[in-house]
C-alpha cells in the first residue's frame, strides 16, 4: 500500500515537471504553437456559434408557440363533390366534442375595398364567428366584437385592422363608419389590435386586413361551406384526443374517402420544426467539426515536427534514465495541452460570437452548456488521439539512433 | 560493482563493430578506452551504458544480465546504475543548470525538496553553485561540462561513463575538467572514459585500447 502511493507521488511529481516541460516548449515556438493551435479554435468556435444561434432559434420559435396557445389546431377541408365543406351544424356538433372549447371558422376573400375615393386591392378579408372574439378579447382594441346576431343575419359588419384604419379612416373615428368592399357598404364596428408577436402566428393564421362574419363571406364567396376551421380544445393535453375524436366524425360526414380534410395540430407544426432545427444543427455541427479534424491533423504534424527536430533532446533524456513511457507522455501532454488552449480559446470566442448572433437575430441569447462540454471535450480528444502516434514514435527513438546526431 | 563480463560481436548489417571483447571493471577503477575514431568505441560506450544491447555475448552489470531486460527495464538501470557524459555537454537549453542536472531525478521520481537539494549539493561540487540559473547559452562550454558532470553525479550512479569530456574544450578548461574527474575518482566512483587522446587516456588508472574492435589491455598506467 505504501509502495502504491510512493509510486503515484512519484507519477505525479513527473507529471507536473512534464507539464512545466511542455509549457516551456510551446512558449518557445510561440508563432507556430499558435498557427497549429487556429485548426481547432476554428473548429470549436464554429460548432459552439452554430449550436448555440440553432438552438436558440429553435427556443425562441417553441416560446411563440407556446404564447400563441398550443391548445388549438386547424381542420382543412377538401371535402367530396357531394359534400365541398362544413355547414354550421357541423360546427355545432364539432363544438359539443369532449375537451372542445369552441370553433372558429376561417372563410377568406381577397377583395377591393374603396371609401371616400380610397381604392384598395388584394385586402384579407376573413369570415370569422362570435367565438372567435369571445376565446380572446385582446384582438379587439376598440368598438364591439361579431356577435351571434351579426351571423345569423349575415350582418355587413366589420372590424379593422390599425393598418386599415390609417389607409381609409385617417384621422376620423372608423366606428360607425361605412366603407365598401367588393361594393357592398359594410359599417365598421370596431378595431383589430395589432397582435404582438407578429412573425410566426401571422405566418400560420396569415394576417387579416377585415374581418367580417363568416356567413356574410360565405355569400359574398358563394358558397353554403367552411373550408377551414380553427378547433379550440381546453388544454394541450387533449390534442391527441380531440385530434382521434375530429377524425372519427370528420371520416363519418365524407363518407371516409380519402384525403377529404387535413388536421393540423400545433404540437405536430412545433415538432415537424424542432426536429427541422435539430436536424440543422446536426448537420452545421458536423461540418464544423470538419474543421476540428483538419485542426487534429495540424497538430499531429507539428507534433510529428518536433519530434524530428528534438530528437538529440529525447536521445539525451534516454540517456539520464528518462522511460519510454515517460517521453511519450511528455509529448503527449504537450500535444493535449496544444489542443486543450484551442479548444478553450475557441470555447470563448464561440461564446462572444454566438452572443453577437443572437443579438443580430432578435434572439434571445443563452449559454448552451453541451456545446462548450461537446467542444472541450472534443478538443481534448483531438488532442490525445493526434498526438498519440508522434508521441509513440518519440518513445520508440533508439537513444543511440539520436546521440549520434550531437 | 561486483564485475562486469563482457564478450560479444555487434553484427550492423555485415559490418562487425566490435569484435569479441572481453572486459573485467571492477568497482571504483578509474579506466580509460582509447581508440581512433571508427573504433567501435562509443559503441562499447553505449553497450556499457545501457543504452544498446549487444547482438550476442555476455554483459553483466552488477550480477544482472542485460541481455535480458527490455526497454523499460533498461531505462531503470540508465537511471539508476549509469551517470553519462558527452563530448557536447548535451543541456536542455529551455532548462536552467539547476533544472538540468534535476532532470535524471525528476525522470527517477525524487521529491521535489530533496531533487532540488540534491541538485545544488552537485553544483556546488562542481563549483558552479554562483551560476544556478543560467541557461546553457549563458555557459561557457567548460562550465556546460561542469553541468553535464554534475548531471551525471546527481543520481549517485555507481558507473560514469564519459565520452571524450574534454573533445570540445581548450587546454585549461579540458584540464579543469580531468582534475574534476581525478577527485571524482578518488571520492570511489567507478569511471569509465572513452578518448582518442593519448594523454587524456594516460590521467586514468587503467588503460584498454581499442583498435577496429578489437580491444587489447594497455597495462596498468602510472599517473
Amino acid at each position: 500500500m505504501r509502495n502504491l502511493f510512493a509510486n503515484i507521488s512519484k507519477k505525479s511529481f513527473m507529471f507536473v515537471e512534464s507539464v512545466s516541460m511542455s509549457v516551456a516548449n510551446i512558449m518557445k515556438n510561440r508563432l507556430r504553437s499558435f498557427l497549429t493551435i487556429l485548426g481547432i479554435m476554428i473548429g470549436v468556435t464554429a460548432v459552439i456559434a452554430l449550436v448555440t444561434t440553432v438552438s436558440g432559434v429553435s427556443n425562441s420559435i417553441s416560446d411563440s408557440f407556446t404564447s400563441m396557445g398550443a391548445g388549438s389546431m386547424t381542420v382543412s377541408i377538401t371535402g367530396t363533390d357531394l359534400k365541398s365543406g362544413l355547414d354550421s351544424e357541423d360546427m355545432e356538433e364539432i363544438t359539443q366534442l369532449d375537451h372542445v372549447e369552441g370553433v372558429t371558422p376561417s372563410v377568406s376573400l381577397s377583395a377591393r375595398v374603396s371609401r371616400n375615393g380610397v381604392n384598395e386591392t388584394g385586402v384579407s378579408v376573413s369570415g370569422k364567428n362570435d367565438y372567435y372574439f369571445e376565446n380572446d378579447e385582446s384582438v379587439i382594441e376598440r368598438g364591439r366584437a361579431i356577435n351571434p346576431l351579426d351571423i345569423e343575419d349575415q350582418n355587413r359588419v366589420c372590424l379593422i385592422s390599425e393598418e386599415m384604419m390609417e389607409t381609409f379612416f385617417y384621422g376620423v373615428d372608423p366606428v360607425g363608419e361605412t366603407l365598401y368592399i367588393e361594393g357592398r357598404s359594410f359599417t365598421a364596428i370596431g378595431v383589430l389590435s395589432d397582435s404582438e408577436d407578429s412573425s410566426i402566428s401571422s405566418m400560420l393564421s396569415g394576417s387579416n386586413d377585415i374581418m367580417i362574419p363568416y356567413t356574410t363571406a360565405l355569400k359574398m364567396n358563394n358558397v353554403s361551406t367552411v373550408s377551414m376551421l380553427t378547433v379550440y380544445i381546453d388544454s394541450a393535453e387533449s390534442s391527441a384526443i380531440v385530434e382521434s375524436e375530429l377524425e372519427e366524425m370528420l371520416d363519418a360526414l365524407f363518407n371516409y374517402e380519402d384525403d377529404t380534410y387535413t388536421i393540423t395540430t400545433m404540437e405536430g407544426i412545433e415538432d415537424t420544426m424542432s426536429s427541422m432545427l435539430s436536424m440543422m444543427s446536426a448537420l452545421l455541427g458536423g461540418i464544423a467539426s470538419i474543421a476540428l479534424v483538419v485542426g487534429g491533423i495540424g497538430i499531429m504534424n507539428m507534433m510529428l515536427t518536433s519530434v524530428t527536430e528534438r530528437t538529440v533532446e529525447i536521445g539525451l533524456k534516454k540517456a539520464i534514465g528518462a522511460e519510454p513511457g515517460q517521453i511519450q507522455l511528455q509529448f503527449l501532454i504537450e500535444s493535449f495541452l496544444l489542443s486543450m488552449i484551442g479548444g478553450i480559446a475557441g470555447v470563448i470566442l464561440g461564446i462572444v460570437l454566438s452572443a453577437v448572433l443572437c443579438s443580430a437575430l432578435g434572439i434571445t441569447f443563452s449559454l448552451n452548456y453541451g456545446a462548450i462540454i461537446l467542444g472541450v471535450s472534443f478538443s481534448a480528444a483531438v488532442g490525445i488521439i493526434f498526438g498519440w502516434s508522434p508521441a509513440r514514435k518519440a518513445s520508440r527513438l533508439s537513444p543511440i539512433e539520436a546521440l549520434r546526431r550531437i | 560493482m561486483r564485475n562486469i563480463v563482457k564478450q560479444y560481436p555487434v553484427g550492423d548489417e555485415v559490418m562487425t563493430v566490435l569484435k569479441g571483447i572481453d572486459l573485467t571493471i571492477d568497482r571504483g577503477e578509474y579506466l580509460s578506452v582509447l581508440g581512433p575514431s571508427g573504433s567501435g568505441k562509443s559503441t562499447l560506450m553505449n553497450i556499457i551504458g545501457c543504452l544498446d544491447q549487444p547482438t550476442s555475448g555476455e554483459y553483466i552489470l552488477h550480477g544482472q544480465r542485460v541481455g535480458d531486460l527490455d526497454e523499460q527495464e533498461l531505462a531503470r538501470i540508465r537511471s539508476r546504475e549509469v551517470g553519462f557524459i558527452f563530448q557536447n555537454s548535451q543541456m536542455l537549453p529551455l532548462l536552467d543548470a539547476q533544472k538540468n542536472v534535476e532532470l535524471p531525478l525528476i525522470y527517477a521520481g525524487v521529491r521535489p525538496k530533496e531533487r532540488r537539494e540534491r541538485a545544488e549539493e552537485m553544483l556546488e561540487r562542481v563549483g558552479l553553485a554562483d551560476r544556478r540559473h543560467h541557461r546553457p547559452n549563458q555557459l561557457s562550454g567548460g562550465q556546460q561540462q561542469r553541468v553535464a558532470i554534475a548531471r551525471a553525479l546527481v543520481t549517485r550512479p555507481s558507473l560514469l561513463l564519459a565520452d571524450e569530456p574534454t573533445g570540445a574544450l581548450d587546454q585549461k578548461m579540458g584540464r579543469q575538467i580531468m582534475e574534476l574527474f581525478q577527485k571524482i575518482s578518488d571520492e570511489g566512483h567507478t569511471i569509465i572514459m572513452i578518448t582518442h587522446d593519448l594523454n587524456i587516456a594516460k590521467q586514468a588508472r587503467r588503460v584498454v585500447h581499442i583498435i577496429d574492435g578489437s580491444l587489447t589491455e594497455g597495462g596498468e598506467m602510472q599517473p
